[in-house]
């Protein structure tokens, strides 16, 4: 009972916050500690208090992922030619891709090109989380397949960095397609023996996870991720149980041995580097 | 397995079995009109009166309504006829159309996934490799097969025997029956995602020639987990789709009472699908759909695939991975996309061929 008071007033206690001067001050959603903003953006947006990872666009990942100024975008300006003229409620796709243009900064849920980590080359696929949840469609599938080709022409390891809400509704079958589109493409890059590492972060979930996020030679996640097929939501309903504790994070799934590693973001940089030296031919 | 009741047996003289079982909601027509011909049979048969010229007229009626509902079904009818109760369903395929099935069972890791089925057995003449997902008919079936919805298990033991297959030569068949992959806890403990992620990776590189064919509902992640292939085919009144037209209104309508508007947006039906080409073939169901005659359908069907089987045949087997290759790549290319990236193939062909070619010597004119 002291408890649901506790968290009732803690609720509570989120109104006055607005109030404050507006991205001086964020809230850590796990340990409920008030954290001084550019704190958090020090600590490579990673919670000084419980260490939660919180979720970062895909500019800022390739600024904490690659060398200083060394990524080159490929492909920035593919965008989707809406296959299906999807129209929901007052809205449409093409509308809706605009408006996520203009929140994320950028012109899909994938960003694609040539980096340094630590030095050594790499292609580097990267997700945006605030374009339409990061969801594959056919630009993010034909993205990923233009890195892998990339890197099979350059003999260049791939490193690509999950985080989705899985396969666009908006482009129907088109985007399950990208499903196997990107899967047939990886396994043409593992038969000519390219390295694939991919990281997997909060969160990873859906057609994604089931299609080029599992397929890394090394599969690393971020503590604490979401990385499952279907969404808790849709399996408490489904079988209306409660779901365990911890269930689908980043650690559930590597006790049940679908991860290689759990890295801090702070040691992704060090632990990729390692990783493509140790698979040097 | 429980002998399955063949509609048509029950109608000699009849090929089309039009009342179909339930009736759906939009057919109500056909409804009254098989409750007037049952009404004149009853008294027929306690009067002895003949009525055979009035149910004949009745049936025309009926016949030419089926064709008015089914030549323009939308696409929330489609998926109802897609689910339809009576719809022939994988054990169907397997007692008319597959002969000498051999079932073979087990992942050789977890268990035994009923709601996939694999086996050796022969359409026509071929000898395949049957991969198919099962929806159970009664309820004790039903809760067995998890009602077509396939866990881990079940996607590892189909690429277990499709890669036994690959080792013999012997071509794959899928056939997709499935409402989408199983949602629980123990499939997330054993891996769902990488299950099929797999599964997408090595059926593209299998050295068989592989058919599959959307045979009832084609839901999401879970059809395409055994739906990639050389071929792949829809049924006229199947459906298939990135997600449930359920799920995708409860998020983009946050109402799932509105499924008939999302199924609509969705473009999950044959004819759009083909339209799109996202698939290569339709293949006509009997009027009224596929439960109103289970045969004619399950035909049509075999037809389908060993027609399609005799061409595939015919492909050298690298020639049938760099074109099974070079179709999934282009999955959403614009059409300008893939007209450039046929030209650039064939223009590498033509370059590779020239390079091959033993260069000729020079011809020296002769000397006088
Ligand atoms: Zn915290």
């Amino acid at each position: 009972m002291a408890k649901e008071i506790k968290s009732k007033w803690n609720g509570f206690s989120l109104k006055p916050r607005k109030e404050m001067p507006d991205g001086l001050w964020m809230r850590c959603p796990a340990c409920e500690h008030i954290l001084y903003k550019s704190t958090v953006e020090k600590n490579l947006n990673v919670c000084p208090k419980c260490n939660h990872h919180f979720r970062i666009e895909a500019a800022t990942r390739i600024k904490y992922l690659a060398d200083e100024g060394s990524f080159q975008q490929v492909l920035g300006d593919l965008t989707t030619d809406d296959p299906l003229g999807f129209k929901f409620r007052e809205t449409t796709y093409k509308q809706r891709l605009k408006a996520d243009e203009k929140k994320s900064g950028t012109k899909e849920a994938m960003l694609i090109g040539k980096a340094f980590i630590k030095g050594r080359p790499v292609i580097l696929a990267v997700m945006e989380p605030n374009f339409l949840m990061g969801s594959m469609g056919s630009v993010v599938g034909e993205k990923l397949c233009a890195a892998v080709d990339k890197a099979m022409e350059e003999k260049l390891p791939l490193v690509a960095v999950s985080c989705s809400g899985g396969a666009r509704m908006h482009e129907g079958v088109v985007s399950l397609g990208q499903m196997a589109k990107t899967s047939a493409v990886l396994a043409k890059f593992d038969e000519v023996g390219g390295l694939y590492i991919c990281v997997l972060t909060d969160p990873t979930t859906g057609g994604v996870t089931a299609s080029f996020a599992m397929l890394g030679d090394c599969l690393i996640a971020e503590p604490g991720a979401l990385i499952g097929f279907a969404g808790p939501r849709t399996i408490a309903e489904t079988i209306k149980v409660e779901l365990p504790k911890g269930f689908q994070t980043a650690e559930f799934m590597l006790e049940h041995g679908f991860m290689d590693m759990i890295v801090h973001r702070k040691d992704l940089r060090s632990e990729i580097a390692r990783l493509i030296d140790y698979c040097q031919k | 397995m429980a002998k399955r009741d063949i509609p048509i047996a029950k109608m000699p003289g009849n090929n089309n079995n039009f009342s179909g079982g339930a009736h759906l909601e939009f057919e109500d027509k056909v409804a009254d009109l098989d409750r007037q011909m049952n009404e004149l049979r009853r008294l027929s048969s306690i009067k002895g009166i003949d009525y055979s010229a009035e149910i004949r007229q009745l049936r025309r009626q009926q016949v030419a309504e089926l064709k008015r509902i089914y030549s323009n079904l939308t696409a929330w009818q489609t998926v109802q006829v897609a689910r339809h109760p009576q719809r022939p369903l994988l054990s169907d395929y397997l007692d008319l159309m597959v002969k000498d099935f051999r079932e073979l069972h087990g992942d050789r890791c977890f268990g035994d996934d009923r709601a996939i089925v694999t086996g050796f057995g022969h359409i026509g003449r071929e000898r395949v490799l049957v991969v198919g997902q099962n929806k159970g008919k009664n309820t004790k079936q039903k809760i067995a097969c998890n009602f077509g919805c396939p866990n881990p298990e079940g996607y590892r033991k189909a690429l277990a025997k499709m890669k036994f297959a690959e080792k013999f030569g012997i071509p794959i068949v899928t056939l997709i029956d499935t409402p989408g992959a199983h949602p629980g806890i123990g499939a997330e403990e054993r891996g769902q995602a990488q299950a099929i992620a797999v599964n997408l990776n090595q059926m593209s590189r299998l050295r068989v020639p592989i058919i599959c064919i959307v045979i009832g509902e084609g839901g999401s992640g879970g059809a395409l987990g055994i739906g990639v292939g050389d071929r792949l085919a829809i049924l006229e009144f199947a459906y298939y789709s990135v997600i449930s037209p359920e799920g995708c209104a409860a998020i983009l309508w946050r109402d799932g009472s509105q499924a008939p508007k999302a199924a609509e947006a969705l473009k999950l039906t044959s004819k759009d699908l083909y339209k799109l080409e996202l698939v290569d073939a339709v293949i006509p169901e009997p009027l009224g759909g596929a439960h109103r005659n289970v045969h004619d359908t399950i035909y049509n069907v075999e037809k389908y695939i060993v027609k399609t089987l005799r061409d595939l045949k015919r492909t050298k087997i690298d020639n049938l991975l760099d074109n099974r290759y070079s179709k999934l790549r282009s999955i959403g290319a614009s059409p300008t996309e893939k007209l450039r990236r046929k030209t650039q193939a064939a223009k590498e062909r033509v370059k590779a061929a020239l390079e091959a070619m033993p260069t000729k010597p020079k011809r020296v004119p002769a000397k006088v």
